[in-house]
């Protein structure tokens, strides 16, 4: 018993990786905005959406990782297989246009987070995109993973910068179990941006991409869900935090409505320097994570989905395709922030989340139909149960996209 | 550009039109039926009201991208389609192995070359010079045959014809295209055999294999050869090697098994789960089985752990004919050899001869006179860092390994001690 105990653990560290790292590389520079903002202007009230978010997470990753471990293709490739060239091309458009989109604003993050330490946007960004390309580029997958599972730890910044606010405990807990639902327009504005941005479509394919990477089989599957539903939480942990420090730093003196996530930062600045300090932390580490993670999946999807020769572990010029489209995304990404003023940012930042609501239908529909195929995933389908909670959970979130996507879309005009 | 040739993406959607030239549907799909012949395009399914018919290639008069004209009424409804292999749905889109450019592709398009066959006799033919045949040239990947893809339907084929050509083509040619099929059964009435596989080179072939899914995998090396499976499963990554040999039927496993040098049939088995690596052992050849289980005693980092036990001793006392004797008798051997070893009465190892010493002698010289100066050798509870900087220090190609009555019990080669190194 204490031998298959440990053999378990053995085998889930040996595991460990991909779906662990897309759950916590979801609170990016975006998230943490969107929860900073949550946090100051509501306080504790929003809590309550955290535990719906993880079981809508874990589904959705769940089914990603299954299909990744039995049947070792990726998720673009199952798509180009089951649907055909030209839907996979569409889908394919759509996801490089909405991870630039992403990816712009995490290098905004990084940005402003080290504006937080008074480094120029002009040195920082050119820096890190630079950083970020080699590191893929001259590294290789396994050193890489290594790298992300050790910025995972930096996460814990928020933690520590959430209980040095020294917030109302005893609200959080209550309201963290207690829906609130208020018919006040921004409430529910917050509500579903929440929710809306919880579940982004390079998180299905990266997960797919790296169990299949990682060579996980239906043997260690088991693990491998464990440590699906594990990072699940580890990012509503964070989340919670995150809006815990907000509510004790700016809603119980003055509610507001911020407008970034380092304005956030500077408001923790009188609870301490600590305080302060982690909170740009955790947002640079966040935004550099995603920067890293977005360009690669992006270049992997693609190339997979429309049959090109892709990986790091290939040279330039036997995957030509794949190095310029990793490349070309990351310049884009980060000459954007350097030449577009702020504002024109936000709005390629807001429109790329329009083309997001527009994409997230397709690939979780796509998910659950391809999830269903006997001849690929033979007794690994889905139960009846579990395929009537993953559609309404794909209801769900598909739902509250749109009219995410349509708050964004009324302010865009 | 000559008509010559016909794209998959063309065929699809053309319409059909009988000896009268009414239009009786469009074409769906289009199969080939590999018992028959390996490249023709044996039937094509075509779509009319609500129910898919069969066209015979015999029924056809002719081909070109106006559409195609039959020459015989009777049409069979489709229904079973057991031994076809069919182009829009087991070829477009899936993945196929490159034989000759040794890597994994996804099919785009399809091009199909329009012969005449002769007519054969029958008289019906539309025209003269006898009937169309569509057979299939090559797999199109790349991207002219998906800026092909996209654009069917939108623009006429011979509008995508001329746009497209500007774009190399990469296509690869029917004949090295390996489709791989999991299900035994559909392979044998497909046709479909793995022997294109054998003669790539086993460190592509497992790179090949890393790239697809566990099934097409366990597909592959149930079927390939066990030498060939054996060379190939030794370069490929630790983990997958567990998981292909677990998916195999043991006796098939203990084939491939079998053909590996016993340190690295040692080494696949370790990281086996221990009942997987004993029902594959059971049904091994004793002589193998016994050698591999010797080896699986010793700790993975030592001496014993890295060495083969396929060496070649001779008594101290042997000339060069007698070593020369033994090398004939062990041919399977020189691929890899260094050095024969020479040995007392009680097989205690004592002394070391390099082979290339064995070719500038007489057949009359001892051995003894040959061996090299010192007698450099490892224990077996040696630890791997020790071993590797013994080969580091004195330039060595192989080394001897001795238990602990000295008597020589296997040899370390330099190429274990590389990928010792690389998996550091």
């Amino acid at each position: 018993m204490l031998k298959s105990l440990r053999s378990r653990i053995l085998i889930f560290l040996a595991v460990l990786g991909p779906g662990f790292i897309t759950a916590v590389v979801d609170n990016d520079a975006g998230g943490i905005y969107t929860y900073s903002a949550a946090g100051a202007e509501f306080g504790y009230l929003p809590l309550w959406t955290l535990l719906p978010i993880t079981v809508a997470l874990i589904i959705t990753q769940e089914m990603c990782s299954r299909m990744g471990a039995i049947t070792g293709k990726g998720l673009s490739d199952l798509i180009r297989e089951e649907f055909g060239l030209r839907i996979t091309f569409v889908m394919m458009v759509l996801l490089l246009l909405v991870n630039i989109g992403n990816l712009i604003a995490d290098f905004a993050g990084v940005a402003s987070s080290l504006g937080l330490f008074h480094v120029s946007r002009y040195v920082s960004v050119p820096l890190s995109a630079a950083a970020i390309w080699l590191l893929v580029v001259k590294g290789n997958y396994r050193s890489v993973e290594k790298i992300f599972l050790f910025a995972c730890v930096f996460y814990v910044s928020y933690v520590i910068s959430g209980i040095l606010v020294k917030p109302d405990w005893k609200e959080a807990a209550i309201y963290s179990v207690r829906p609130v639902l208020m018919l006040n327009g921004s409430y529910i504005e917050m509500l579903i941006g929440m929710v809306g941005t919880t579940i982004a479509p390079w998180m299905q394919f990266y997960l797919q991409a790296a169990v299949v990477e990682k060579g996980i089989t239906a043997k260690e599957y088991i693990e491998s869900r464990v440590e699906v539903i594990v990072g699940c939480f580890m990012t509503s942990i964070i989340a919670f935090f995150i809006i815990v420090a907000c509510s004790g730093a700016i809603w119980s003196t003055q509610p507001r409505r911020i407008e970034s996530a380092a304005e956030a930062a500077l408001a923790l600045k009188p609870f301490g320097q600590y305080a302060y300090l982690l909170f740009s932390a955790g947002l640079l580490n966040a935004s550099v994570f995603a920067a890293c993670i977005l360009p690669l999946s992006t270049a992997y999807s693609v190339c997979e989905g429309l049959g090109f020769e892709s990986g790091v572990n290939r040279r330039f010029q036997e995957a030509p395709i794949f190095y310029w489209l990793y490349t070309s995304v990351i310049v884009i990404g980060a000459t954007t922030v350097l030449l577009i003023p702020d504002s024109a940012q936000v709005r390629v930042i807001l429109i790329s989340q329009v083309i997001n609501g527009v994409l997230l239908p397709f690939v979780l529909i796509f998910m659950i139909l391809l999830v269903n195929k006997s001849g690929l995933l033979h007794e690994w389908v889905n139960s009846r149960t579990y395929n009537a909670i993953a559609w309404v959970t794909a209801v769900v979130m598909i739902g509250l996209t749109l009219a995410y996507t349509g708050i964004i879309f009324r302010g865009l005009r | 550009m000559a008509e010559s040739h016909l794209y998959f993406t063309e065929l699809l959607g053309l319409p059909v039109l009988d000896i009268r030239g009414r239009r009786i549907g469009r074409v769906r799909d289009a199969a080939i039926v590999p018992l028959v012949h390996p490249a023709r395009i044996d039937r094509f399914l075509v779509g009319g009201g609500w129910a898919w018919l069969t066209i015979r290639y015999d029924q056809v008069a002719s081909i070109s991208l106006d559409g195609i004209r039959l020459s015989d009424e009777l049409l069979t409804p489709y229904h079973s389609d057991e031994y076809m292999l069919r182009i829009g749905r087991d070829l477009l889109d899936q993945q196929i192995i490159d034989v000759n450019g040794r890597k994994v592709v996804r099919v785009n398009d399809v091009t199909f070359e329009i012969r005449s066959a002769a007519a054969n006799g029958n008289g019906n033919g539309t025209n003269g010079n006898g009937r169309n045949c569509l057979y299939v040239l090559e797999v199109d990947v790349g991207v002219r045959s998906i800026v092909r893809r996209l654009l069917q339907g939108a623009l006429p084929s011979r509008v995508i014809r001329r746009l497209q050509r500007p774009i190399p083509p990469n296509s690869i040619r029917w004949e090295f295209c390996n489709i791989v099929e999991p299900d035994p059964q559909r392979r044998l009435r497909l046709n479909i055999s793995h022997e294109k596989l054998e003669t790539i080179h086993p460190a592509d072939l497992a790179d090949i294999v890393e790239e697809l899914g566990p099934a097409e995998r366990e597909a592959i090396f149930e079927t390939i050869d066990s030498e060939v499976a054996a060379e190939a499963l030794t370069e490929i990554d630790p983990k997958m090697q567990a998981s292909i040999l677990e998916s195999l039927e043991p006796e098939k496993a203990a084939d491939i098994v079998e053909e590996m040098a016993p340190d690295e049939a040692a080494d696949v088995l370790k990281g086996l789960e221990e009942a997987t690596s004993e029902e594959i052992l059971e049904e091994m050849e004793v002589a193998p089985e016994s050698e591999v289980r010797e080896l699986l005693e010793f700790k993975e980092d030592t001496a014993g752990g890295m060495m083969n036990t396929e060496f070649i001793s001779l008594h101290e006392s042997a000339t060069v004919a007698d070593a020369m004797a033994a090398l004939k008798g062990n041919e399977d051997q020189l691929e890899s050899l260094n050095a024969v070893f020479l040995v007392d009465g009680d097989g205690r190892l004592t002394g070391t001869v390099p082979l290339a010493r064995l070719f500038v002698a007489s057949g009359a010289t001892p051995l003894r006179r040959l061996a090299t100066e010192t007698l450099i050798s490892a224990t077996v509870t040696e630890k791997q860092e020790e071993v590797t900087e013994l080969f580091d220090k004195y330039n060595l190609l192989a080394l001897p390994v001795v238990d602990e009555d000295g008597r020589l019990a296997g040899v370390i080669t330099a190429d274990d001690i590389i990928s010792v190194l690389r998996h550091q």
